[in-house]
């Protein structure tokens, strides 16, 4: 079997793009509470190993089938969100963003406690969604798992759009982000749309974590380096920007494939970052964020 | 009548005055710090419960000599800094005269110089050579951990049979590969071994395809993976889905059945050199660490429901040592210390045999070649 | 200087020369010495975060470069301790400024990301340059320091040192407050816009005190490489950064006392959780160590929720309060 350059590249196409389906749906999540309220989830990358750790307890111990488990683990992780946000954010009367953000990293140290507690120290693993053997595509291989990533982080990406475009409440949080008092103005309710922007946020996280656990293994301690991923993934794209997120997601993602096979993978980490801060100096507020709307939320 | 009665209240009075002298003999205080929290709690936990556990065994039999054993754990969390004050709190605090750990070798390299300092001994439960050399800066300090020198050669053997003579490695950036990777590349030349490729992956890596990629395209002729964290099953499921069919030989810090679980199918056939524990069954019965191997697995797999582990071993191995120690000399450091040096001890890690220029006291006999067959470790036959 | 701020600092000098008249016990001392560099890091980050209103979540980074730069100049070079630490301060500046013209033009959570990225290179590069760094492994030997020849080899000697040097900083910060840089430092926070119209040198202000804080940060991991005299990348990671931040906000960032008060809070929090352990299973509480990590976040969360401006200002209210009571 000869591999040529060009087999490579794909491979590295197709290992980027898996790795950056997971920092794009981070940033998503990051996306919609920054939007909601200006500030940065701290407890974003927890939501993500919630998803993975109660997906693993539901289908490799309880049996569930797939669907099932699936439903169960995202409502189970909305509903952290939204205790997070009516227990530790809604109470605070007249936020700083820093406080706020200290806020969310005390509830990811909590989170990720929880976590370590209910689910003990080890990784655990669970099987691909299904077991069939990795397709071939001009000599490089893919598996049905980075399939089913780039499928579900497609769902997810056009059900955002459904929902912030063409339904009331979607439009509504919209309203919010782009000036809350306006908002409140025209009769909505701004806290609750708060509320909701932490359950959807948390829902994705919960998705993402469940996709990328067959492929990554999970544990208590993964929630910190996924949460900066997706963090400089969401800053690259412009804060607020979801579809920013996406693409920088994916392209940060495909940077550090490409890096650890070309030119070392001992610095691969740091070549994605340093792309990252040459992109801020240039363009202050990411590729696709304006100027504008980051003067808006500062702190 | 009278009398017989008097002589019988005698007796009974002069048990229970000597039992109450007897039980209130002084405890031993034995200090553990282990990474029971943070990133490296898989290594803590296995550690933290063994510790207990013996220390619970040797009570529950009177103790040492009548003196039971106080067990203070400390956790380090896997922190230099956290490690720094629990050992202080050990010595000053719980005046301990002997600590076991730390689990990292980084944590255990952090604790050397007041282990030095203090003059208190350091069984430390990490593989880096470094923590036990050079001899003369390292009175105090010696390593229940296989060297990872050992491992290496251990696999090169094995390579010179097979006549593999390129390999490429990847290898883990924590303490535990840092230091493999420089002993691969160290011994490699005397093996006449080659090293056609060098990459690395980051605890919190999620795939290592690149990786591989450039390793296949380098012509090595086997792979060896080197790293003590959960990512590295990945490398095997990465090998087999690339569909890289390279003999894949791995490390010590492979020795934890749920990382070959992790790797599923795709670890089936990986070679690696490991301590017996991990194949205690497949041991042959003389072998003089059988019965030592089967006991251990029983009690910690009964008590915890859980896998037996090569590092819960290390504390297994610590533990009885400082216990020997202190059934021989009483609890002066010191002695306890000069006791260790001249130790030979039968453990879970191999046979023991210290001396005053080696305070690891074990060499590539510690080790045995295993092979995953079936999803279980087994001894390697060929 | 202020009257209430020279009150405090003599207050905490002579508090520094009591303490180890009480407390003998190293372990204690050695808890202490760890919080003091926390304590002059987060004095630093005070003077950015609260007084120049510039966040930084990099300043880990800074503490890893001082410290390898002392590490690798004594062990590798076979330089003396305080050339060292003088060449860390030097090297430190010039990253500082080198990495601030660009960075602090961000702002808001842009400026948090871009700290953040240059503290993730750092840590990497603390990893990956084995033959510099030691790599993973570390730096082992590293010297301890000497004051007029006389080497400081226990803990209470080094004790004294570490808050000496922090009270020292305490000074140059409430120097550097009250002075024409200072003021021009709080009209930056308060609008940059009017700053820049009444002649504040915006971007040279911002830069200069992201240098001094830079140095502070490089002189406490200095000194951390002196006093534990081995160092890995382990401490130096992003998550400190993160840490230091945390400290400055729960103590409450808009003034020098409050930064330090969050700093002593932090570092005596996780030894005092795993001392009360031991009691609370003395007292047949099956408490395990591994809850330490919920108590402490819960105890994080109440500070936040609870005390907006942090501790110190709560602490001052609750003084306040209470005299109005006695007074009544």
């Amino acid at each position: 079997m000869s591999h040529s350059g060009l087999t490579d590249i794909i491979q590295f196409m197709v290992m980027g793009v898996q790795r950056g389906a997971i920092y794009a749906m981070v940033a998503m999540g990051f996306n919609i509470i920054y939007n909601a309220t200006g500030i940065i989830n701290f407890a974003q990358g927890e939501f993500v190993v919630l998803g993975g750790l109660a997906m693993v307890t539901l289908t490799m111990a309880l049996n569930l089938s797939l669907p099932v488990a699936f439903i169960l683990t995202v409502v189970a992780v909305t509903v952290v969100g939204i205790l997070m946000e009516r227990l530790t954010i809604n109470p605070v009367g007249q936020p700083t963003v820093l406080r706020l953000i200290i806020i969310t990293i005390a509830v990811s140290i909590l989170l990720k406690g929880a976590a370590m507690c209910i689910w003990g120290k080890g990784s655990h693993y669970m099987h691909h969604f299904t077991d069939a053997a990795p397709i071939e595509f001009l000599g490089a291989i893919i598996l049905p798992q980075t399939l089913w990533i780039i499928g579900i982080l497609l769902c997810v990406v056009i059900g955002l759009v459904v929902f912030f475009n063409y339904t009331m409440i979607g439009k509504c949080i919209r309203a919010c982000a782009i000036n809350r008092d306006a908002a409140r103005l025209a009769g909505i309710n701004d806290r609750k749309m708060v509320m909701l922007s932490f359950a959807l946020s948390a829902g994705i996280g919960a998705i993402a974590g469940i996709i990328i656990t067959p492929i990554i293994q999970m544990d208590y301690a993964r929630g910190a380096l996924l949460g900066l991923k997706g963090f400089g993934a969401a800053v690259l794209g412009g804060l607020g920007n979801s579809m920013g997120a996406v693409v920088a997601g994916l392209l940060l993602g495909i940077l550090e494939a490409f890096g650890a096979g070309y030119i070392s993978s001992h610095y691969m980490d740091a070549m994605a970052l340093l792309i990252l801060l040459v992109v801020l100096f240039i363009k202050p507020s990411g590729i696709f964020g304006s100027s504008e709307a980051m003067r808006l939320k500062e702190f | 009548m009278k009398k017989s009665i008097f002589a019988l209240l005698f007796i009974v009075v002069f048990a229970v005055s000597a039992t109450a002298v007897y039980a209130e003999a002084e405890p031993y205080h034995v200090g553990c710090i282990f990474a029971v929290t943070g990133k490296a709690s898989w290594l803590g936990e296995p550690e933290r419960n063994t510790a207990q556990m013996v220390a619970d065994q040797i009570n529950a039999n009177g103790g040492i000599n009548g003196h039971k054993i106080v067990l203070h754990i400390e956790d380090t969390q896997g922190e230099n800094t956290r490690a720094v004050n629990a050992f202080k709190k050990l010595i000053k605090k719980h005046n301990v005269c002997a600590i076991i750990g730390p689990s990292r070798s980084g944590t255990s390299l952090a604790v050397v110089p007041i282990a030095e300092k203090e003059q208190v001994p350091l069984l430390s439960c990490a593989a880096a050579a470094k923590i036990t050399s050079p001899p003369e800066e390292r009175r105090w300090v010696f390593k229940m951990g296989q060297n990872d020198s050992d491992a290496v050669r251990k696999i090169y053997d094995h390579m010179t049979v097979n006549k593999i003579s390129k390999v490429g490695i990847i290898t883990g950036t924590t303490g535990f590969g840092a230091a493999g990777r420089e002993q691969l590349k160290a011994l490699s030349e005397g093996y006449g071994i080659e090293i056609v490729a060098d990459e690395t992956y980051s605890p919190g890596a999620t795939d290592m395809t690149a990786q591989l990629i450039s390793i296949r395209n380098s012509g090595a002729q086997a792979v060896i993976n080197w790293s003590i964290v959960p990512a590295q099953s990945i490398v095997p499921k990465n090998m087999k889905q690339l569909r890289i069919e390279l003999p894949l030989y791995q490390s010590h810090g492979f020795a934890n059945i749920k990382y070959a679980e992790a790797a599923g199918e795709a670890a089936e056939g990986s070679i690696f050199p490991a301590g017996r524990i991990m194949a205690a069954k497949s041991v042959p019965a003389d072998h003089p660490q059988k019965t030592v191997l089967m006991d251990y697995k029983a009690a910690y797999e009964s008590t915890f429901n859980d896998h037996v582990s090569t590092f819960g071993g290390h504390a297994y191995d610590g533990m009885h040592l400082v216990a020997n120690a202190l059934k021989k000399v009483g609890n002066d450091p010191a002695k306890i210390r000069d006791e260790l040096e001249q130790s030979r001890f039968v453990g879970i890690g191999g046979i023991f045999e210290f001396s005053p220029t080696d305070h690891c006291g074990l060499d590539k006999t510690a080790f045995e070649m295993l092979t995953v067959k079936d999803g279980k470790f087994v001894v390697l036959d060929d | 200087m202020q009257g209430r701020d020279t009150a405090g600092l003599i207050a905490l000098i002579l508090a520094v020369v009591a303490i180890p008249l009480v407390i003998r016990n190293d372990y204690y001392l050695g808890v202490l010495i760890f919080t003091a560099f926390n304590c002059l890091t987060c004095i630093g980050l005070c003077l950015l975060m609260g007084y120049a209103g510039q966040i930084s979540l990099g300043h880990g980074a800074f503490v890893a470069i001082g410290a390898y730069a002392s590490g690798i100049l004594t062990t590798t070079l076979g330089w003396s301790p305080w050339a060292a630490m003088g060449a860390g301060i030097i090297i430190v500046s010039v990253v500082a400024a080198i990495v601030g013209v660009p960075t602090l033009r961000l702002k808001g959570h842009y400026l948090a990301m871009a700290t953040l990225g240059f503290a993730s290179i750092i840590h990497i590069l603390a990893v990956a340059t084995v033959d510099l760094t030691g790599g993973p492994s570390g730096l082992l030997n590293i010297p301890r320091i000497s004051i007029f020849g006389h080497q400081l080899n226990s803990d209470m000697q080094y004790f004294y040192f570490s808050w000496a040097v922090v009270a020292i900083g305490l000074y140059v910060a409430f120097n550097l407050i009250n002075s024409r840089v200072g003021r021009g430092l709080r009209a930056l926070h308060g609008s940059e816009e009017a700053a820049a119209s009444l002649g504040v040198n915006i971007t040279a202000h911002k830069i200069q005190v992201f240098i001094l804080s830079a140095v502070y940060a490089a002189i406490s991991g200095s000194m951390y490489a002196y006093y534990v005299n081995y160092i890995d990348p382990g401490p130096f990671g992003v998550m400190h950064s993160v840490l230091l931040v945390t400290m400055v906000a729960v103590g409450g960032m808009h003034n020098i006392w409050g930064a330090f008060t969050g700093a002593v809070l932090l570092s005596l929090l996780p030894e005092f959780l795993s001392s009360a352990t031991d009691y609370l299973q003395l007292m047949g509480i099956a408490y395990q160590p591994d809850y330490d990590i919920l108590v402490y976040g819960a105890i994080l969360l109440l500070i936040m929720l609870f005390l907006p401006e942090g501790v110190f200002d709560g602490l001052g209210k609750a003084v306040r309060a209470g005299r109005r009571m006695i007074r009544r």
